[in-house]
């Protein structure tokens, strides 16, 4: 007798058929990537493996009779406080596999989030707020290290700089799109990234994956990463974006590498990875090059000499106990921007028990960096880009008062882009076609689409950015950064207040 | 006529720049004479030309680069040809830590020793299998995470006779490639999985190629590097990580 399968008992999902709508098109068959509804061509009906259901919604959003509802499975185990399904089903997988659980997106788990704790502030009768529609309001930004004072001479009657200023990347909105690599996600969402940044004027990140040929003409957009693996990592590629990032951690999973796995590594990814097809693509947990600060500094002046300096380079870490520290050292060893990736990052594919468990929530880490950077006196030195669980324009807001210059986005776009967050982007599945290689899948989401939505999402937020700052009375996002008194408390205690340097609302 | 410069009074920014103008103006040989832990030469630079240094380079020799021959004469310090596409080093001396991390092509031999952490994650690609040949011993974790290329150690000029061919954790994660050891090797020495093999007649073909070169590079007898037998250590599985997860 086969082993019984205890996970394969109690399903998440309900896929709930209304067969008084149901024509039997069989459009839900195809739609599911996940084979969860059945054709039996026998008794020429359907029929449904709950079991399979990873909650996706395509079946439903396709439906043409909209006779498909999917939920959560109703049945219940006891209530327990300690012993949620959650746990209980996890302990049957592993019981079932013996393996590490894996998963998908960022932190699923409630801890404190900081910016549903702080509210911005408006002008009210003693200064005018500023109306974004009839005076100019600018959310451009520089990033990249800023001189410690400017030196003016005066040739001919006119003013100008004495020196050259280092070089820096200028972007239309402090809202950049964060490193996925081409693997994780699809060319096609690659495509309208690359595309949506060009036109907003701000950059994408081709994350570790390499580049796709037909994406270098976005150069003037891109931010290409050098990870651990190397993966599709030459010379024309360091000199293809305007940026290097040097990813060391990523919020997801501090502490350990990635891994594309085999099934993923197809005829169109191998040749941007340079690896074989089929092979699996480890990216070690540390660059193995890198121990240290100074070893760091090595690999960033190593990119910087291989690009003749015209290209800024930017250290990724995750959000950890002592990020100030280490993005001191980081500032030190020579990076134009410092990556911060909070707790809740996303990521295609995770140990569980990374996902949720380890780093520090983003808000308290951009405080707690930018403090310490300033107290330093080399804030200056260097851009803090935040990411990990920005979800609207108004987290954007907050996260630079706290000190950030720009924010990444990564789950966001990919939601403006269909995602439901089923949490199965490892699979290579994903029904909505993002998270997935295979050729089909990939046909349900088109360039076109995938950069019209970015588009609109961004243009979306840019506008409300400029409305919050233009209610509390400032006309560039330059005045935003770091200004916390922009931002007041709401149930914190004093040693978060004292972390995040704000004061309570009422004070 | 190569171009002949003494960098010792330059900063390494400076050598490269230098190197990088005249290369635009169509020259392909240099030699630099007084090179002393000047870093980064040759970093990133995408040409066929051919480069002597006399001294010792330092960190990250030729990191990144693609197509150019480089000769030292002399030991080099650590990260020599990090990351490098295409091209070759030859080093006629020691070598440090890190030599070819995740090199991806091309050919670098080394005469004598090395240190730590020597060709982690080495990749081959189509027709890009890249080599590594390394005349003295290595320190631990040689070829850690190697996903393909080939990587030669002789043990034969060596400032250290009382120790192993190789220290510990050889070929750990080890998931393309081969390694190839003159002499034994002690089981203990190597990653979790991994064996040592005899070679069948096509490695001894393979091995036969890739070391004429090394011995011509050094004036060497082939002969001489062949009297001992070789083992080979090969991947237990291409999939190292592929059982690791519960859906
Ligand atoms: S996995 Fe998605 S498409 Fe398949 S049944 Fe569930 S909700 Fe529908
Ligand atoms: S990208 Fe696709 S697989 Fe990943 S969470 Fe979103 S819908 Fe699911």
């Amino acid at each position: 007798m086969a082993t019984p399968q205890w996970s394969k008992f109690f399903p998440d999902f309900y896929i709930e058929r209304l067969w008084d709508k149901c024509i039997k098109c069989r459009r839900c068959v195809s739609e599911c990537s996940y084979e969860a509804h059945i054709w039996d061509s026998k008794k020429k009906t359907l029929l449904e493996d709950h079991s399979k259901c990873v909650g996706c919604h395509r079946c439903e959003a396709f439906c043409p009779t909209k006779a498909l509802i999917i939920k959560r499975h109703p049945s219940d185990f006891r209530e327990h406080a300690l012993w949620t399904p959650w746990f209980i089903k996890n302990i049957y997988k592993q019981a079932d596999q013996g393996g590490v659980l894996l998963t998908s997106t960022g932190c699923a788990l409630p801890y404190k989030n900081y910016f549903d704790h702080l509210v911005l502030d408006a002008c009210q009768v003693t200064n005018p707020p500023i109306d974004p529609l009839r005076e100019p309001m600018e959310l451009r930004t520089y990033i990249g290290p800023k001189p410690e004072s400017l030196e003016i001479e005066e040739v001919n009657g006119k003013f100008r700089l004495k020196k050259k200023l280092p070089p820096l990347i200028r972007v239309e909105a402090p809202i950049l799109f964060a490193a996925m690599s081409y693997g994780a996600i699809s060319l096609h969402v690659h495509q309208g990234l690359a595309r949506a940044a060009r036109d907003l004027g701000i950059l994408y990140n081709t994350g570790e994956g390499g580049l796709h040929a037909s994406l270098y003409e976005y150069g003037p957009n891109t931010i290409v990463q050098c990870a651990s693996g190397r993966f599709g990592l030459h010379v024309d590629y360091l000199n293809a974006g305007v940026a290097i990032e040097i990813k060391i951690g990523q919020g997801a999973k501090p502490g350990i590498g990635g891994h594309l796995p085999g099934e993923k590594v197809t005829e169109e990814i191998s040749k941007t990875r340079m690896i074989p097809v089929g092979s699996d693509a480890l990216s070690p947990a540390p660059h193995h090059d890198i121990y240290s600060i100074e070893d760091l500094r090595g690999l960033i002046f190593a990119l910087k000499e291989a690009t003749e300096y015209k290209k800024l380079v930017f250290v990724k870490i995750a959000a950890v106990h002592n990020v100030a520290a280490i993005a001191s050292g980081i500032v030190r060893a020579g990076a134009d921007a410092v990556v911060i990736d909070g707790l809740k990052g996303g990521t295609g594919a995770a140990p569980t028990m990374f996902r949720d468990n380890i780093g520090i929530p983003i808000e308290l880490a951009i405080s707690a960096v930018d403090k310490r950077l300033r107290a330093e006196g080399i804030r200056h030195r260097t851009s803090i880009i935040a990411s990990g669980g920005i979800r609207c324009s108004a987290d954007v807001v907050k996260a630079i008062a706290l000190g950030a210059d720009a924010v990444y986005i990564g789950t966001a776009a990919l939601i403006a882009v269909g995602c439901t967050m089923c949490q199965r982007c490892f699979t290579g599945k994903c029904p909505w076609g993002i998270a997935t290689n295979n050729p089909e899948l990939m046909k349900r989401l088109p360039p076109e689409v995938a950069y019209e939505k970015i588009y609109n999402l961004v243009k979306g937020w840019t506008h409300e950015i400029k409305e919050m700052l233009g209610a509390m009375g400032i006309n560039s996002i330059e005045s935003l950064k770091g200004n916390r008194d922009k931002l007041r408390a709401v149930g914190l205690t004093k040693e978060e207040m004292e972390i995040l340097e704000v004061k309570h609302a009422g004070e | 006529m190569p171009l002949e410069l003494e960098v010792f009074p330059f900063h390494y920014s400076q050598v490269n720049k230098i190197i990088r103008e005249n290369l635009k103006k169509g020259e392909r040989e240099f030699i630099l004479r007084g090179v002393n832990g000047h870093r980064y030469l040759l970093a990133g630079v995408s040409a066929d030309i051919k480069v002597t240094i006399y001294g010792t380079p330092g960190l990250d020799l030729g990191a990144f680069m693609r197509g150019p021959v480089i000769r030292v004469f002399g030991n080099v310090q650590d990260g020599a040809g990090n990351t490098m596409d295409e091209g070759k080093i030859v080093i006629h001396g020691m070598a440090g830590d890190v030599v070819g991390y995740a090199m991806r092509g091309g050919k670098i031999h080394i005469y004598g020793d090395v240190g730590y952490r020597v060709g982690i994650h080495m990749k081959a690609y189509m027709e890009k299998i890249p080599v590594l040949i390394i005349g003295g011993k290595a320190g631990d974790f040689l070829g850690e995470y190697m996903a393909g290329g080939v990587i030669i150690l002789l043990g034969m000029h060596t400032l250290y006779p009382e120790r192993p061919i190789a220290g510990l954790f050889l070929g750990t994660g080890m998931h393309g490639g081969v390694i190839y050891i003159r002499g034994k090797i002690k089981e203990s020495q190597l990653g979790l999985g991994l064996k040592p093999y005899p070679l069948d007649g096509s490695d001894e073909k393979l091995l036969e190629g890739y070391l004429k070169e090394y011995c011509e590079d050094f004036g060497l007898e082939l002969s001489e590097v062949l009297k001992e037998d070789f083992i080979k250590i090969i991947p237990y599985t291409h999939r190292p990580y592929g059982k690791l997860y519960a859906y």
